[in-house]
């Protein structure tokens, strides 16, 4: 009898199917990997086990019965317990309490909270996970990225689960790190724990997985033992086609220069960046995180200005100073957090849409309706952004869509001379990140320059026509696509010999 | 981990690091503006001055006790000085019908049950806490004035020589009730399973949900507590002053957000401790004893206090 079955569960929200139709099961002690592009559903089925929301249909039955999950505390009643992507770290608390919420010891009273055993279970929990050396009356949000990411999974470790459920737990972790995480995964499997493993890094799934279950559109297409299924019928089946039909081909050449950076400066975030990108050319950029990417661009944009060092846009000098600078400079950005500062979510797609362009509809200050209407409504087109009514909120647009509005944002801008990509495809499904891609060859073809930063070293690799690899706040080389082989870039952006790189450790 | 870490351990830092610059500015402030009374003016150091700071201060003490209370959830109770008034009404006027024991206790008991109510509606239907108590206080307000348009007057005369009026050698015993309750709040903030649910789900309230607490019941419990702070605070003011009005504690609340404020408190949770909360008490109880001292008129007095509020906002202001 299985451990874990899964059955027909399906799930929508604002009736968007998120879920339409997953089934697999999974015995005990049994590492099952979850694989699928972003959209597919993983994180979704991810959050029902866990009790953050309830399924619409479908059953789960653990060791043959259906359980109702109803709440986070009916799943860890049951023994499961999860290790989310977004951090649900608290950062003003110290590490034993984040790992300990809501179970902290007590003595005496039971509602006196004994500090000296929660502190020495944290410790314990984290000597055993093989860091004994994170302090467990550090406040987390005194840590590294990282080691926030190791307390959260931490957390999850301190009842030792009957089900756990990892969700891509090696995102912002290092090598090593991520070793010992693999090695504390196959105890627990050995010791009977069943474990659900979600990452978009194959090498990993192929590493610690026995089986694998393929999802697409919110449904299993695919499932079996880890060696039957060879990478390239996996990648077929998550895609849909080959990696190569994916990104656009360049037409035009590159021209005259746009951007000019030279001696960039700021403090020890980043150090002497110089580099220029030329119209009709796409410039990648990647680094692994903490590497300074973002903050270079958010310097050229104006959003955290450089200290020292020159910037030059078409020859002139373009030290900005507040983004609303550089927007009448011709520089757009497009920031890596959607949600964050991309997008007022739960503003309609007009105004969201129209938020950078006001000179074009308003140009007295008083909104002219219909033309905003018709610039909208003509992107809205363009860009084919799927939606009910242009006045509804983008909260109910899928993540794709939402990201598609901030494009459409950004495209109302007249003249923009320089587009800044910050991991435009983050959280997007893979049909909508192919479109993507074509906007942004198609811009670059029509003369514009585009500087994209991406994490996703396939993405960052069919795309940039040269690309700049940036390690603490340097960039450290600048290569051409007869050098972009994956090896080559990482052990670049890691500042290791090639032969040491770890290709695993790639997106 | 050796016995030494282990026995340190405390959610805080060590206790120098607790203290901030703008922590330690605003001690200094404090003390200069006492050695800058004492002074400027010989009626300020006299034991009867001190004696009345000290009474004076109790009632903004407990309001925002009460309130740091909410405001480490991420919330806030604008109710406070409605609750204020009728418990002081219902424990004076009460006692043509019972003794002055019960109808003290049915204030409280009245006090409590606002704040379960603003906790509950807050919880349960994820309501703004700003709109839920905005209408509670409103309410309350009237139905303080329907309960007692004119003010009432305590019958039994042990209400005030047992309570308001009484003195344990020089200390008043208001004062005395408060110094007792101000640790019980530190230990609820820093040592109980509730208070500390309740500090993690002002920072972020899913995340305490996803690890399986009952975010709701610590939730409500602080505002019960906020709501039975500002119950005994309005009791304890009927007592002292030997009358109720319907009109007492318009603006209260504004006090007691203040005194959190500038005790280092955040609106939308994530900060705030008891020491600091007293200490933001305390600065603005002498604020307002010195400008009496020197017949500062109170309109001016209005004026000080926000900017007092201001700088003490600016002071705390993390840099970005």
């Amino acid at each position: 009898m299985p451990h874990l079955a899964v059955s027909h569960i399906a799930k929508g929200y604002d009736g968007n199917p998120a879920v339409r139709d997953i089934s697999f099961e999974v015995a005990a002690g049994r590492v099952l990997a979850l694989c699928g592009e972003n959209g597919a559903g993983k994180s979704t089925l991810m959050k029902m086990l866990s009790g953050a929301t309830k399924p619409d249909a479908g059953e789960i039955l653990l060791d043959g019965k259906p359980v109702a999950i109803g709440g986070p505390s009916d799943a860890m009643a049951l023994g499961i317990r999860t290790v989310y992507q977004e951090f649900s770290l608290l950062p003003h608390l110290s590490v034993a309490e984040n790992m300990l919420l809501g179970r902290m010891p007590t003595r005496g009273l039971s509602f006196v909270v004994d500090w000296p055993e929660a502190n020495r279970i944290a410790a314990r929990v984290l000597a055993d996970f093989g860091f004994p050396e994170i302090d467990p009356t550090a406040l987390v949000g005194s840590l590294s990225v990282a080691r926030q990411q190791i307390v959260e999974i931490a957390k999850a470790l301190v009842a030792e689960p009957k089900i756990l459920i990892l969700d891509e737990p090696t995102a912002v972790i290092s090598a090593a790190e991520a070793s010992k995480l693999f090695d504390k995964v196959r105890s627990l499997a050995a010791n009977g724990t069943t474990v659900i493993y979600i990452s978009h890094r194959l090498e990993e799934v192929y590493a610690i997985a026995d089986e694998i279950v393929v999802l697409k559109d919110g449904r299993s297409v695919l499932s079996g033992e880890v060696v039957e299924l060879g990478q390239e019928r996996l990648i077929n089946t998550m895609v849909g086609r080959p990696l190569s039909a994916i990104f656009p081909k360049r037409k035009g050449e590159a021209s005259r220069p746009v951007l000019e950076v030279e001696k960039l400066t700021l403090g020890d975030v980043f150090d002497d960046v110089s580099f220029e990108v030329r119209a009709g050319e796409i410039v990648g950029m990647f680094g692994l995180v903490g590497s300074g990417r973002t903050e270079i661009a958010k310097a050229i944009f104006g959003a955290t200005p450089a200290k020292s060092g020159t910037v030059r846009l078409s020859g002139k000098d373009a030290g900005f100073a507040t983004p609303s600078e550089a927007v009448r400079g011709h520089v757009a950005m497009i920031t890596e957090d959607r949600k964050g500062d991309g997008l007022a979510l739960d503003a309609s797609v007009i105004d969201n849409a129209g938020l950078a362009s006001f000179s074009r509809y308003a140009p007295n200050g008083i909104i002219d309706g219909a033309r905003r209407r018709q610039l909208v409504g003509e992107k809205i087109r363009e860009l084919s952004i799927k939606l009910a009514d242009p006045a509804q909120p983008v909260r109910q647009l899928s993540g794709g869509n939402q990201q598609k509005v901030v494009l459409a944002k950004w495209l109302l801008v007249e003249n923009i001379q320089l587009f800044i990509f910050d991991e435009p495809t983050r959280g997007v499904d893979i049909a909508t990140k192919v479109e993507i891609y074509q906007m942004i060859r198609d811009l670059a073809d029509s003369g514009v320059a585009v500087l994209m930063i991406s994490s996703e070293m396939p993405e960052v690799l069919g795309m940039a026509d040269r690309l700049l690899v940036v390690r603490d706040g340097r960039i450290v080389a600048e290569l051409l696509p007869k050098n972009f082989q994956p090896e080559t870039v990482f052990a670049h952006a890691a500042g290791i010999e090639a032969g040491e790189a770890r290709p695993e450790r790639l997106h | 981990m050796t016995e030494i870490a282990t026995v340190s351990a405390h959610p805080q830092p060590a206790l120098l690091q607790r203290f901030s610059r703008a922590d330690l500015l605003f001690v200094a402030a404090i003390l200069l503006l006492i050695v800058f009374a004492a002074v400027a003016s010989e009626a300020f150091l006299t034991q009867r001055n001190l004696v009345n700071i000290s009474r004076q201060l109790v009632t903004n003490g407990f309001l925002s006790l009460g309130m740091l209370m909410v405001i480490r959830t991420g919330g806030i109770d604008l109710s406070v000085g409605s609750v204020l008034a009728l418990a002081g009404l219902l424990a004076t006027g009460l006692q043509e019908h019972m003794h002055f024991s019960a109808a003290i206790a049915v204030a409280l008991a009245m006090g409590a049950a606002v704040g379960f109510l603003n906790g509950w509606l807050t919880a349960r239907f994820n309501l703004q806490p700003f709109i839920v108590t905005l209408a509670t206080m409103g309410s309350l307000r009237g139905l303080t004035y329907v309960y007692a348009d004119t003010p009432r007057y305590p019958v039994d005369e042990m209400f005030r020589a047992l309570i308001g009026g009484a003195f344990v050698g020089p200390i008043p015993v208001n004062f005395i009730i408060f110094a007792l309750a101000a640790p019980s709040v530190w230990f609820y903030l820093n040592h109980t399973v509730s208070g500390r649910a309740a500090f993690a789900l002002g920072v972020n309230k899913e995340a305490v949900r996803l690890a399986g607490v009952d975010v709701n019941k610590h939730l409500i419990f602080a505002y019960v507590a906020c709501g039975l702070f500002a119950a005994i605070a309005g009791v304890l003011l009927a007592s002292r002053l030997g009358i109720a009005q319907p009109s007492v504690g318009i603006g209260y609340e504004l006090d007691a957000i203040a005194a959190v404020v500038i005790g280092g408190g955040l609106l939308g949770g994530g900060g705030g401790t008891a020491v600091g909360v007293l200490g933001g008490v305390l600065a603005l109880a002498v604020v307002d004893n010195v400008l009496n001292l020197f017949n500062v008129d109170s309109y001016y007095q209005q004026l000080l206090k926000g900017l007092i509020i201001l700088v003490a906002v600016l002071a705390r202001r993390k840099k970005a």
